[in-house]
């Protein structure tokens, strides 16, 4: 089985986000872009997964949507420990657009499982890997915390509303995982860094598709009012602005 | 073209969220001068149904099916998207928990619809049809225009106040043929039962590593509890394993909305408030007066969480006692 890891590349989470004068666009100077937290989990998952050889994973394949200015995030996936990827030579114009983008080349190279983050750090639509999974026309499963394939069997574990439900699926099938799925991230090794040089690293130009949104533009939060402090040795003052000045409790 | 709302139920129950959607898509179906249909799928006791109405649609679907009762996203997309066509339905409006944001993607592409995830307020214009949502964790929001005939939303939890209407709707119940096999086999289900769900929670109390050891955590679950509240802690405290990940709130945990956030001995990363920024109030607690939550805070007490407590706990029993 072959499994592929869809990857987008998001600000570091620490990085103070900036928009152009005009509040259009995302102001790109100085950003340390990173892989998208989930999706570097689900390779984490993925390669763990590959290392049991009971089950019978062949290989693992990370795809990406993005310019070339992006490849150093996807040189990073190869060092992680993926065997391959694959660019799709295009500016990620909305949700829609990336998964037919990814559609297009799984339809011509299928992959058994296919894992997506569960949300991207950036534009936050956890849509993705749901659209993928509809294009392909096969199943997918939503919220997954843990993945687990022996003697053939694939075993998902997925969140609902205060519980999880374990289910069990057929491949090929799109995998949309979240927190839990791998416990921490995959470090590349030197080693990795070394041969993630020489990884097959395919370029595939796009296809011709219209993206169904359009960001006419963003706006900063307003700020909160300043903080009203409480005389730490009087707390119960806290409990009286909470019930008569707020009025939420 | 009416206005579609798909009305998740929890064991045959609507909660509170149904009706926050079911009061949005009335208000949008206002906005387009049309009339709402609210779909449930699985069975759900006519009572229940009856109680969807009061929240301003015109219309309750209801399909039966036994077999549907568990999600499964091809399958509930097939069947959403054909009543979507049989009610000539151009928007259609789900929430943005794991249900929706299971459902509404696939629903985009079946469709060929635009999607605003996540969605906080009413839209800001019908032509076009723009949408309002976070984007950055929250450190920012975009006006999204949707290009497509019909339209998806998934309203972000919380964020719209429930309107009662009644118009008298119709109730049908039906049992349809979906198109494909069901595609996922549950073989086990473990739920929590008795406890408010973090999600669902209108007060949070949240500690975090200022809380020094698992075991100080009585008084902050008295606090919860008094208050009517879940408990939820920070990343650090989840990995630690004092308390469950099922608790853990922040970008990679479960984000989450509620009226009033009581966090205690949280520092407020960035990637924690990512998960409780779009709360209404937040209180902090903290012995570091320069820590990054104050300035999330509405109101803070600086000083020694274990300390002040107690005297939380106590100043709470008495306004409840009067």
């Amino acid at each position: 089985m072959k499994i592929l890891v869809c990857i987008s590349q998001i600000p570091d989470t620490t990085t103070k986000v900036k928009f152009t004068s005009d509040y259009t666009k995302l102001d790109t100077s100085g950003i340390q872009w990173v892989i998208n937290p989930w999706d570097e989990l689900s390779l984490t998952r993925a390669l763990e997964i590959k290392d049991n050889p009971l089950s019978k994973i062949e290989s693992v394949t990370v795809a990406h949507v993005g310019l070339v200015g992006t490849e150093p995030t996807i040189r990073k996936a190869l060092a992680i420990g993926a065997d391959d990827a694959i660019r799709i030579n295009a500016d990620p114009k909305d949700a829609f657009y990336v998964a037919a983008q990814l559609a297009e080349v799984i339809k011509q190279q299928p992959y058994d499982i296919i894992l997506c983050g569960i949300e991207s750090g950036d534009y936050n639509g956890s849509t993705v890997g749901g659209m993928l999974s509809e294009f392909l026309s096969i199943p997918s499963v939503s919220a997954v915390s843990e993945l687990n394939i022996e003697n053939g069997i694939i075993r998902l574990t997925r969140q609902i509303d205060g519980g999880k439900e374990i289910l069990e699926i057929t491949s090929p099938f799109v995998a949309v995982v979240q927190k839990g799925i791998a416990k921490e991230p995959r470090i590349a090794s030197m080693r990795g860094i070394m041969t993630a040089r020489t990884k097959s690293l395919k370029v595939i130009e796009p296809v011709e598709i219209a993206p169904m949104t359009e960001i006419l533009g963003f706006e900063l939060p307003k700020p909160r009012p300043a903080c009203k402090y409480i005389d730490p040795e009087k707390p119960g003052q806290l409990i009286e602005l909470l019930q008569n000045e707020a009025k939420i409790i | 073209m009416a206005v579609l709302v798909f009305a998740e139920n929890w064991d045959g129950n609507f909660k509170k969220l149904s009706f926050e959607l079911l009061s949005y898509a009335s208000r949008i179906a206002e906005m387009l001068n049309t009339t709402t249909v609210a779909l449930s799928i699985g069975k759900v006791d006519r009572s229940q149904l009856e109680n969807l109405g009061n929240y301003g649609v015109n219309k309750i679907i209801h399909i039966s099916n036994e077999l549907l009762s568990n999600l499964d996203n091809k399958v509930y997309t097939e069947v959403i998207a054909d009543i979507a066509g049989k009610e000539n339905c151009s928007v259609i409006i789900l929430s943005n928990n794991n249900t929706g944001k299971a459902i509404a993607p696939r629903l985009s592409v079946l469709l060929k619809a635009g999607m605003g995830s996540g969605v906080s307020k009413l839209p800001l214009s019908i032509d076009p049809f723009t949408v309002y949502k976070k984007v950055f964790s929250g450190n920012a929001f975009a006006r999204v225009v949707l290009k497509s005939e019909i339209k998806i939303l998934t309203l972000a939890q919380n964020s719209f106040e429930i309107i009662e209407k009644n118009n008298n709707p119709t109730i049908d119940n039906i049992i349809v043929q979906p198109a494909s096999e069901i595609t996922t086999q549950i073989k086990e289900v473990q739920k929590q039962t008795g406890k408010i769900l973090l999600t669902d929670a209108d007060i949070v109390v949240s500690g975090g590593r200022g809380m020094k050891s698992p075991d100080n955590w009585g008084p902050l679950v008295e606090l919860a509890g008094l208050l009517n509240g879940a408990t939820a802690c920070s990343r650090p405290v989840s990995d630690e394993g004092w308390r469950s990940h099922e608790e853990h709130t922040g970008q990679t945990g479960k984000i989450i909305a509620p009226n009033l956030y009581i966090a205690i001995g949280i520092s407020g990363a960035t990637q924690h408030l990512a998960g409780v920024s779009s709360s209404k109030y937040i209180v902090a607690i903290n012995t570091d007066k320069d820590a990054p939550i104050f300035e999330a805070a509405q109101y803070g007490i600086v000083g020694d969480a274990l300390k002040i407590l107690p005297k939380l706990v106590e100043a709470v029993k008495e306004i409840k006692g009067k």
